[in-house]
């Protein structure tokens, strides 16, 4: 269990932040760049000082204001990512690796060299340098030397946001890995809505440095009132699936969730392996009634929960679909015309379907395919 | 080796050892010196940074006169040194080690503050995050990124230690054998009816000393610096 409160005055701006996170998974602190959620992370890592506030990581207090309780980052042992890697430039990537390693009592070491090598493929360059590196390479070895230091948590700080979308498609994968094979709790912080979709269980949202919402990735990504604060072009709800039947004939795969199907092009996944989908408000369009001769496949009815404007000329309509959220990005000329309004039965279609995978076994560039 | 007279050997090796024990004994002060006026900000820091600096804008003269009054026998520290230890600075060959140290010392702090500056500050960050203490921190990561300015300000301050005239003649004289170093002996020559040759010969070893120093010290802190991966 990871608990944060924090208080610091930064000049004229004041970080003002409080969350939990579950032990397990990968809690991420969204939002725009100088919203405060980097701060929050030197806060856990010790790197800066709060003005108040409490720190605790499972039973480990790491500061209190009320208590006096200030421990030094170097006892903390927080595994810290940051964005620009920080590899040290005089020591072989061995040596980097067991920078922490090599500070850890021997009693306490639980996770070893090779596995983390392995893991991370990291086997073809531990005589290097990190210098002759390429991003997503001296990335990973930042990510091994961090787990190795044997961590109670891992703090990653934007990990992919310099390096191009193919490093990033390439070392997405190890994070997920490192999610689901280690038991350490990753705190990321991150301005990509498809990261956060892709990666975290939990979503804080930091705005001017508060918290504007947190709880599970669907939740958060469900409400229409965040959009605007989080400066989410992205917009939209976050599904996630069980794969329920293949149709080999038409290429095809059923998807079940808590309120209905979606059919979807083939997916390699075994039947019952679970997948997250990230819906886009602007692929989703909103109807009165089922159509008829149409080509778009997943027609879904729910009710209209809630309207509002997103944009100059947009207005986002969160649907309830069974125990699902779904949001379209519409005209607010369609808003008027389709009379719609909290408890108005109507059907969702879904145009395009962005697949971001959800189980490690199967990792693929998320894409969007239309359906 | 009869390219030199015994005097002129004398005059060599003095140098070498004064410079020696003069850079050896004041390399740790400077590297803490400049790794505290790179690093961080404290009260009194422009009064260090100036202090520090001092000896390469006053005449030589007048730090040798400084120091003959500070740590002569009669001085404040000298008498200290000499009632307490019978530690005797002044016409000795340890004087004259000092004298240099004071003057190539903002030689070196220059040097390896630069190199000092460079490093990239979130390093030692990510070395507490992994668990590495302040003297842990020193020792592997700025020590070693620093080693390329070491290595240069000491060699440079090594040869300019040599070459130091003014602040060692007036602190501790010009006693062949004892304290007279090259440059010492060059002007000792000079003042010879016949000691043009052998100004001409100290000369030359003193060129060719000052241009082979600087030379070892660019290519070896460009060595250094491809062995830290700064190169």
């Amino acid at each position: 269990m990871l608990d944060v409160t924090i208080r610091r005055r930064l000049g004229d701006f004041t970080l003002d932040v409080a969350f939990q996170a579950d032990r397990r998974g990968v809690t991420a602190l969204f939002g725009r760049s100088g919203s405060g959620k980097t701060s929050v992370i030197n806060a856990i890592a010790g790197l800066s000082r709060p003005d108040a506030g409490r720190i605790q990581v499972g039973g480990t207090v790491f500061f209190d204001s009320a208590r006096r309780i200030d421990v030094p980052t170097e006892r903390r042992r927080v595994g810290y990512v940051f964005q620009d890697s920080r590899l040290f430039p005089h020591m072989s990537v061995r040596s980097n690796l067991e920078y922490g390693l090599r500070r850890v009592p021997a009693a306490e070491r639980r996770i070893a060299l090779e596995p983390v090598v392995e893991l991370l493929g990291l086997g073809g360059l531990l005589e290097r340098r990190p210098r002759g590196l390429s991003g997503g390479e001296t990335q990973r070895v930042a990510l091994g030397r961090a787990l190795l230091a044997q961590p109670r948590l891992l703090l990653m700080d934007e990990p992919m946001a310099s390096l191009d979308a193919a490093r990033k498609a390439d070392i997405l994968p190890y994070i997920e890995r490192l999610r689901d094979e280690m038991n350490i709790p990753i705190v990321l912080v991150s301005h990509a809505v498809d990261e956060v979709v892709r990666l975290a269980t939990t979503m804080v949202l930091i705005a001017e440095g508060r918290v504007v919402a947190s709880g599970p990735v669907g939740a958060v990504m469900g409400r229409l009132d965040l959009s605007a604060q989080s400066g989410m072009r992205d917009a939209g709800a976050v599904l996630d699936l069980i794969v329920e039947s293949h149709h080999e004939s038409d290429g095809l795969s059923v998807l079940a969730f808590d309120g209905g199907r979606l059919t979807v092009p083939r997916v390699a996944r075994p039947v019952g392996a679970a997948l997250r989908l990230h819906i886009h408000a602007r692929d989703v369009i909103v109807a009165l009634s089922p159509p008829s001769g149409m080509s778009v496949r997943n027609a879904l009815s729910g009710v209209v929960r809630a309207v509002a404007e997103s944009g100059p000329s947009s207005a986002d309509v969160q649907i309830a679909v069974g125990g699902s959220v779904l949001i379209a990005r519409i005209t607010r000329a369609a808003v008027r015309e389709l009379d719609l309004r909290p408890g108005r039965p109507v059907t969702a279609l879904v145009k395009g379907v962005a697949f971001e995978s959800a189980d490690a076994a199967a990792v693929g560039r998320a894409r969007v395919v239309d359906v | 080796m009869d390219l030199l007279s015994p005097m002129e050997w004398t005059a060599l090796l003095l140098s070498l050892r004064v410079a020696g024990w003069a850079i050896a004994c004041s390399l740790p002060l400077a590297v803490l010196t400049a790794w505290a006026l790179g690093r961080y900000s404290f009260p009194g820091k422009t009064l260090v940074d100036g202090l520090v600096h001092l000896p390469l804008v006053l005449p030589p003269v007048v730090v040798g006169y400084i120091l003959l009054v500070t740590m002569g026998t009669k001085g404040v520290i000298g008498g200290w040194l000499f009632q307490t230890f019978g530690v005797r600075l002044i016409f000795t060959a340890e004087g004259a080690s000092l004298a240099v140290a004071v003057t190539s010392f903002p030689l070196m702090v220059r040097a390896i503050r630069l190199s000092v500056e460079a490093i990239d500050g979130g390093l030692e960050a990510a070395a507490r995050t992994l668990g590495a203490g302040p003297v842990d921190r020193f020792f592997t990561i700025l020590l070693p990124l620093m080693a390329p300015g070491i290595l240069s300000g000491a060699i440079v301050a090594f040869a300019a230690a040599m070459g130091e005239f003014g602040a060692v003649i007036t602190f501790v004289s010009n006693i062949p054998g004892q304290t007279q170093t090259l440059p010492l002996a060059i002007y000792a020559a000079t003042q010879q009816p016949d000691g043009d040759a052998v100004a001409a010969r100290l000369a030359v070893i003193s060129f060719s000393v000052a241009l082979v120093a600087l030379m070892a010290s660019e290519i070896g802190a460009r060595r250094l610096r491809r062995l830290i991966g700064q190169g």
